[in-house]
């Protein structure tokens, strides 16, 4: 770039001498002057101290208000990995693995309090990496949209053709689609899971084909999970369509269900569940979560909580400034700061 | 090696090349390898290029490829197509230049057109008045009988003045009718560039002209690109054509400069290098052990048990793709943006605008400003450049007699006007040397005034005063001239012309006086150069003392002196000077020594004192950049006394008791190198509160050179001043090469010829479109029209340009990092498997739109006003000794990406934890927190916000989430709806603001109490400032600045320690005068 234009300047021939005059003059504008108006804030104390305590004015309500939002979530966990596993089972895994075994299993909630509906059922799993690259590349957008593009397997190994053919839904995403079920009981009345639009409707409306029907689908030697029913468009199947949004943590919840139904305080819950998914080859947990919901979320305290102790930093800061500033004053833009006006040390 | 050229013969034409000019670069054929090959010359490219090929290996790419390929496609292109801009328009102008019509004179000797490209050597080509000169040519013809023609060679050298050029003596007689047809022989050197000297001869065949050789210099030759002026036509063969001429030899690129800000980005992009290696073998290491430990275990992954060789290979690879975004690929681009803005700030500034020329300032290299705010020593030259180079003959000595010291101008001394009108014969030789002993062209308008045209300003200076004193010169060629004194006109004939070089420091011209016969020869000079040649016998005692007094009055002396020679004498000097002047090699020390044996036993008629007044504001701007910490040195070709008067002058030394001049001289070389010792004690054990200076002269400074280098070098260091006298163009070089070599940024600055290689030598070259012509200015990276506007350009430009490229620098490596980190907090959540949290367009866009835009604003910020920084000059310090931009800023800035990285990394994972953890919207929610979290960086660290960067930050910030918006209503993205559901999220919101919040309260807490309880000098300016606003009616300006002393001993001490103990001058009270 340089040499460009040292090059191209001292090539042109004859540009200085030309009399041009005064049309050589730059013309003034503010911007090629550098002289637009600016305002040129400083830090000083006011300016800083009144910044932390708006932040702290702001922010503590703000805090309280979704620390309140959060406690008022209701929230029910329950981890069943181990507990349906029959306790003299020595090798879980080997138990799991074994299709023969009848995987039922029956848990008890307690409602701690009041919970108004919709009630959300989501399933958690720990130390599951769907985040994992080999995992999440393992799919084939085109293919979920598409039927003419059910052969379009090429991103979805090593899980894309089973004897040649390609498998719809390929890849491993969906080839370890979750498939616990949960049947709900409320004082020994039958609880209707409502499994609709647990999806989002952006992704069966548009990510996930009508006429696209699973093929080939969990017809290898290994099963991994949930095999799909054949004759239900992708798009009507909302347990997959939830399972290929993948987790961005370890540590994920996935919407199961919702209950329309209130509970009241103490009452019991029965779940009697399928314990069919894999989770004892690397430890991670299982556990159904029964929540309420607020305008901000689940239950999570880490906003309110933040919310409050950054205020209150904040607060305290300001004072702290103020103190400093009214016990050891600094007159700004003082001359004799300036190193050079600074007598040197010893003279 | 020599060319022989057959004059208009056609069958020796094809071996030499045809007149087609070509500055191109590149041909339609090799544009795309030969532009490709250069630009992978680069590190960066080519590690953006390797980065770029392993993301083709789609198991290992995290992103899709076109995350790099598009920014590195981008960035070649742009490159490459101004590359192609400008070649085309070099093509185009050279295609102009080569179907110039030209007439020519075929074998027959008949006058065709053809096109200039179509010149061989040998033609002979026909010129008229104001035509370009297509190719080299030697003269043989012209329309004046005398066989002048005049050219202006400003394209060549840039001196605007008109050159005299003439017939070589063989042709003299020739009957124009009879050019066409001439015959000959042109023997010259193979093609170079010195278009100051062209040792060739010819012969003409017979039938015309009997086989005698003639000598050719310059003086007959039309080079390419000058015009003829003034004379109806010449005519001359081509012996040079095309890019074999002497301008197209003497074309050719400059390397390109890399300025010291450019090399500390360069360090730390190696730095970073270095780092991102660490990190990727580091986690490229843990993320096999987790795949191995863990990997295998979880199922759903299908790690097969077995796998290739190169598994092992294939995560370390994916970090290193992962991490590739550590180096900012946009960072060579947005600097070379940044960059041209700051050039065209300089262009276009008003107050750089010098009226009395009409010449702005421009910077002809763009790359350069940062290093005119890092500038540690000004090497100036004096003429022309202190000084106004507009020389006004002021006062003289003649035989003994001082004119013009009542009244300071000879020119109204009544004593001298009375002595004119009764024709002292002293004074009339006095006055002839001064009118005839020059090159001098009278040029006379139609309103019969005479104008003069000189290449020397002090010759001019001489003519016009000697004209006022009555000696009119009123016209001359090279074989005659006409004077007219009091009325009375003289006849000269001019034999010979022994010119002026800078080694000899004198020129003489014999002519022949018609009336008396007699032959004279008339010399000036130096008073070195003169004086020491006069005639045994006379008393120059009082010309010494007149020169002595003269200097130290600061004004230029010139000692002038004749002889009468004997006829025969003349006769066998003359046949000498012919073989000298034919001679091939050596032609310039040959003529020296004949010039030489001329040259003595001179009769001394006097001395002149000519002023040259120094330009406005010289003075304050020297004082301005040496309170700026800047070690000012004068390089001149003047003599010491003369430029240490004018070093009083314009504050360059100060005058006793405060200031002390060290002077190192000798007789013999022991002498200079024991007074080079002394010196250098003196210098290191003086008080640093006393401004010291040496002065020495080029004979003192060569032997040093000789012998005695490094102490020189070291004097060189602790010595902030120094005035360097009879200086020759190759030692201004020199020494700009000695401070270079001991790392110091240094600045040329002069406005001649003899300033060109210093000027290219500096690490900025600055000239002065001044009046000894556009060589320096061509030369140089900037050119200015006064000295005066030296202090803006540094201290305002080049200081803001520092400045600025170290934020945009600094800032360009901090986002970089910032997304890097989060790339890689994100990789111990996925089980070091290298997943990308953002997607491939994302990333893109962050570097390339998000991030940029922002950071460009910085081009219109200011920290302090131009005011301020001219009030307080020692500002300059701070990007003088780099505190803006060094490892440890920098450390600053990596340490701000760690802690914003983890910021926006953990507030995202808590917030957005179990049924919130989608891919999608975590991973847009983390590149929104960026986002926030860089337009506040920005505006923290913007000093002063104007419209632009207002609308650029903000507008940037809105303009993120309107792409976001617009893609993610695209269904076939997989961004689908994922910017709509959060936005209505409150969630989102309240992250957003808590990110901001957590990330630049500390900061701002930080700058906060840094800035109140330990200010840097930039906060307490700022402070004063403001403090300034706020009370301007009632208060006056601040107090003027304390006395250079006082400061200049911190100053000095600050800036020395930055450079290492090696630096430290040695502090004691010994004094000890050298003088």
């Amino acid at each position: 770039m340089s040499s460009q234009a040292a090059g191209s300047s001292s090539g042109g021939s004859g540009d200085g001498g030309a009399p041009r005059r005064n049309s050589r003059k730059p013309k003034y504008s503010k911007f090629t002057q550098q002289e637009l108006p600016a305002c040129k804030p400083i830090l000083t104390p006011k300016w800083v101290i009144s910044v932390f305590v708006l932040v702290g004015i702001i922010f503590v309500p703000i805090g309280v208000v979704s620390l309140m939002a959060s406690k008022k979530v209701v929230e029910i966990v329950d981890r069943y990995d181990d507990a349906c596993v029959p306790d003299n089972t020595t090798d879980k895994l080997a138990y799991i693995q074994n299709s023969t075994i009848p995987k039922t299993c029956t848990r008890t909630l307690k409602v701690p309090k009041d919970m108004k509906s919709p009630i959300f059922v989501y399933y958690q799993l720990d130390n599951f990496y769907q985040n994992h690259r080999r995992y999440v590349k393992s799919r084939s957008d085109k293919q979920l949209r598409d039927a003419s593009k059910a052969n379009d397997t090429s991103t979805c190994d090593p899980e894309s053709t089973i004897n040649g053919v390609a498998i719809v839904p390929c890849g491993l995403i969906a080839w370890s689609t979750f498939n616990d079920t949960y049947v709900l009981a409320h004082n020994s009345k039958n609880l209707t899971v409502d499994k609709k639009d647990i999806s989002w409707k952006s992704d069966r409306e548009h990510k996930f084909g009508s006429d696209v029907f699973p093929k080939n689908f969990q017809k290898g030697s290994l099963i991994g999970g949930k095999a799909l029913d054949p004759n239900k468009s992708l798009s009507e199947q909302e347990d997959l369509i939830v399972w290929m949004r993948t987790a961005a943590l370890p540590t994920f919840r996935k919407l199961y269900g919702r209950i329309h139904v209130n509970l009241t305080e103490n009452d019991t819950i029965t779940v009697t569940l399928e314990n069919n998914y894999n989770t004892y080859s690397f430890g991670g947990k299982k556990k159904l979560v029964l929540s309420t919901s607020t305008w901000l979320g689940g239950k999570n305290d880490f906003l309110g909580l933040a919310y409050l102790s950054v205020g209150g930093l904040c607060f305290f800061l300001a004072f702290a400034f103020t103190l400093l500033y009214l016990i050891k004053p600094r007159n700004l833009g003082d001359n004799n700061y300036l190193s050079w006006n600074r007598s040197p040390a010893g003279r | 090696m020599k060319r022989f050229v057959y004059i208009n013969d056609e069958f020796c034409r094809d071996s030499y090349c045809d007149n087609r000019i070509s500055n191109t670069k590149y041909t339609l054929w090799n544009f795309l390898p030969k532009n490709l090959w250069e630009q992978f010359r680069r590190f960066m490219n080519q590690y953006f290029l390797l980065i770029a090929c392993l993301q083709l290996w789609s198991s290992i790419t995290p992103v899709s490829p076109a995350t790099t390929w598009g920014p590195l496609a981008i960035i070649f292109i742009v490159s490459a197509s101004k590359e192609a801009w400008d070649d085309y328009n070099r093509y185009l102008s050279d295609k102009k230049a080569n179907e110039r019509k030209v007439w020519v004179v075929n074998d027959g000797g008949i006058h065709i057109q053809i096109k200039a490209q179509d010149i061989h050597v040998g033609n002979i080509v026909w010129l008229h008045e104001n035509d370009e000169i297509p190719c080299d040519l030697v003269l043989f013809g012209t329309s004046d009988p005398q066989g002048i023609c005049y050219v202006e060679t400003a394209a060549l050298d840039g001196e605007t003045d008109l050159k005299t050029r003439i017939i070589p003596s063989i042709c003299a007689s020739m009957p124009s009718e009879q050019l066409g047809k001439v015959k000959g022989l042109v023997e010259c050197p193979n093609p170079d560039n010195d278009i100051r000297r062209f040792d060739a001869n010819m012969r003409l065949f017979p039938p015309i002209i009997d086989n005698e050789k003639c000598p050719l210099t310059i003086n007959n030759t039309l080079l390419q690109s000058c015009y003829l002026r003034y004379t109806e036509w010449a005519c001359g063969v081509a012996v040079y054509t095309g890019n074999e001429t002497k301008s197209g030899m003497s074309r050719g690129t400059a390397d390109p400069k890399l300025t010291a800000a450019d090399a500390m980005i360069d360090r730390l992009t190696v730095a970073i290098f270095m780092f991102q290696i660490v990190v990727v073998l580091v986690l490229g290491f843990a993320g096999n052990i987790w795949k191995d430990s863990q990997g295998l275990k979880q199922w759903y992954l299908l790690y097969p048990a077995e796998g290739t060789w190169y598994d092992v290979l294939i995560i370390p690879l994916r970090f290193e793709l992962l991490c590739s975004i550590m180096i900012p690929i946009s960072i060579k681009v947005t600097l070379d943006l940044a960059k041209s803005v700051y050039a065209k700030f300089i262009d276009w500034d008003e107050q750089m605008f010098d009226q009395e020329t009409c010449t702005p300032a421009h910077s002809a290299n763009t790359a350069i400003s940062e290093d005119l705010g890092q500038v540690e020593y000004i090497l100036s030259d004096k003429t022309g450049t202190l000084t106004e180079n507009r020389m006004i003959f002021r006062r003289c000595c003649i035989s003994g007699t001082l004119y013009g010291d009542n009244n300071g101008d000879a020119l109204k001394d009544a004593r001298l006007l009375d002595a004119v009108s009764s024709n002292d014969p002293d004074i009339v030789k006095f006055l002839m040397v001064m009118s005839l002993c020059n090159t001098v062209i009278p040029i006379k308008s139609n309103d019969g005034t005479i104008s003069y045209k000189a290449q020397s300003q002090d010759e001019e200076a001489l003519v016009a005063a000697a004209s006022k004193l009555n000696m009119l010169l009123i016209s001359k060629d090279s074989s005659a001239a006409d004077i007219c004194f009091n009325s009375c006109k003289l006849h000269y004939d001019l034999l010979d012309i022994l010119e002026f070089t800078s080694d000899r420091k004198r020129m003489s011209v014999v002519v022949k006086d018609v009336q008396s016969g007699k032959i004279l020869l008339l010399s000036k000079g130096a008073d070195e150069a003169i004086l020491c040649r006069c005639h045994q016998g006379q008393q120059i005692r009082n010309f010494l003392e007149a020169v002595e007094m003269y200097s130290q009055l600061g004004l230029r002396t010139l000692c002038l002196g004749w002889r009468e020679l004997e006829e025969d004498e003349y006769e066998d000097w003359s046949k000498k000077f012919q073989d000298a002047s034919c001679s091939l090699e050596n032609r310039e020390h040959k003529i020296a020594e004949v010039c030489h044996s001329l040259e003595k036993d001179l009769h001394i008629l006097g001395v002149t004192a000519i002023e040259d007044r120094l330009q406005d504001g010289v003075p304050e701007t020297i004082k301005l950049l040496k309170s700026a910490g800047i070690n000012v040195w004068m390089l001149t070709g003047d003599k010491q006394n003369t430029a240490i008067q004018i070093g009083l002058l314009c504050n360059l030394i100060t005058p006793e008791p405060k200031g002390h001049l060290l002077s190192i001289n000798g007789k013999t070389e022991d002498d200079i190198l024991r007074s080079l010792e002394r010196t250098l004690v003196t210098m290191k054990s003086m008080p640093v509160t006393k401004d010291y200076a040496f002065v020495l002269d080029g004979c003192a400074l060569e032997i040093i050179l000789k012998h005695s280098k490094e102490s020189f070098t070291r004097l060189a260091m602790l010595s902030r001043t120094a005035i360097c006298c009879r200086m020759t163009p190759l030692q201004k070089a020199q020494l700009v090469g000695i401070l270079k070599s001991v790392g110091y940024l240094t600045l040329g600055i002069g406005d001649g010829g003899n300033d060109v290689r210093m000027i290219q030598e500096a690490n900025i070259g600055v000239g002065i479109s001044g009046r000894e012509g556009l060589q320096a200015a061509r030369a140089a990276d900037y050119s200015i029209g006064k000295f005066k506007f030296l202090q803006r350009l540094i201290l305002v430009h080049g200081r803001y340009s520092y400045n600025r490229t170290a934020f945009i620098s600094q800032y360009s490596f901090y986002k970089s990092l910032l997304i890097c980190f989060i790339q890689i907090l994100f990789s111990f959540l996925s089980g070091l498997s290298g997943t990308s949290l953002f997607n491939s367009t994302s990333l893109m866009a962050y570097n390339v739109f998000y991030t940029s835009l922002p950071v460009m604003t910085i081009i219109f910020d200011k920290d302090i006003s131009e005011a301020t920084v001219l009030q307080y000059p020692q500002i300059l310090l701070y990007s003088q000794a780099g505190r803006l931009l060094n490892p440890s800023t920098f450390a600053g800035w990596f340490g701000q990406s760690v802690y914003h990285a983890l910021v926006v990394f953990l507030t995202t994972v808590c917030a957005y934890a179990d049924e919130k953890s989608e891919m999608e919207e975590l991973s847009m929610v983390a590149l929104s927190g960026c986002i926030w979290l860089q337009a506040f960086v920005v505006t923290l660290d913007t000093n002063s916000f104007t419209y632009p960067q207002i609308v650029l930050i903000w507008g940037n910030f809105v303009a993120f989430y309107m792409i976001n918006l617009i893609v993610s209503a695209v269904p076939t993205l997989k961004m689908y709806t994922i910017m709509f559901r959060l936005c209505c999220q409150p969630s989102y919101w309240i992250t957003m603001a808590l990110i901001v919040a957590v990330g630049m309260g500390p900061v701002l807490a930080f700058r906060y109490l840094r800035n109140v309880y330990r200010p840097n000098a930039i906060s307490i300016l700022q402070q004063i400032e403001q403090n300034n606003e706020n009370t301007q009616s009632t208060r006056t300006v601040e107090s003027p600045l304390k006395s250079p002393g006082t400061y200049l001993t911190h100053l000095l001490n600050d800036q020395r320690s930055n450079r290492g103990a090696s630096y430290q001058p040695l502090l004691s009270d010994s004094v000890e005068s050298t003088r």
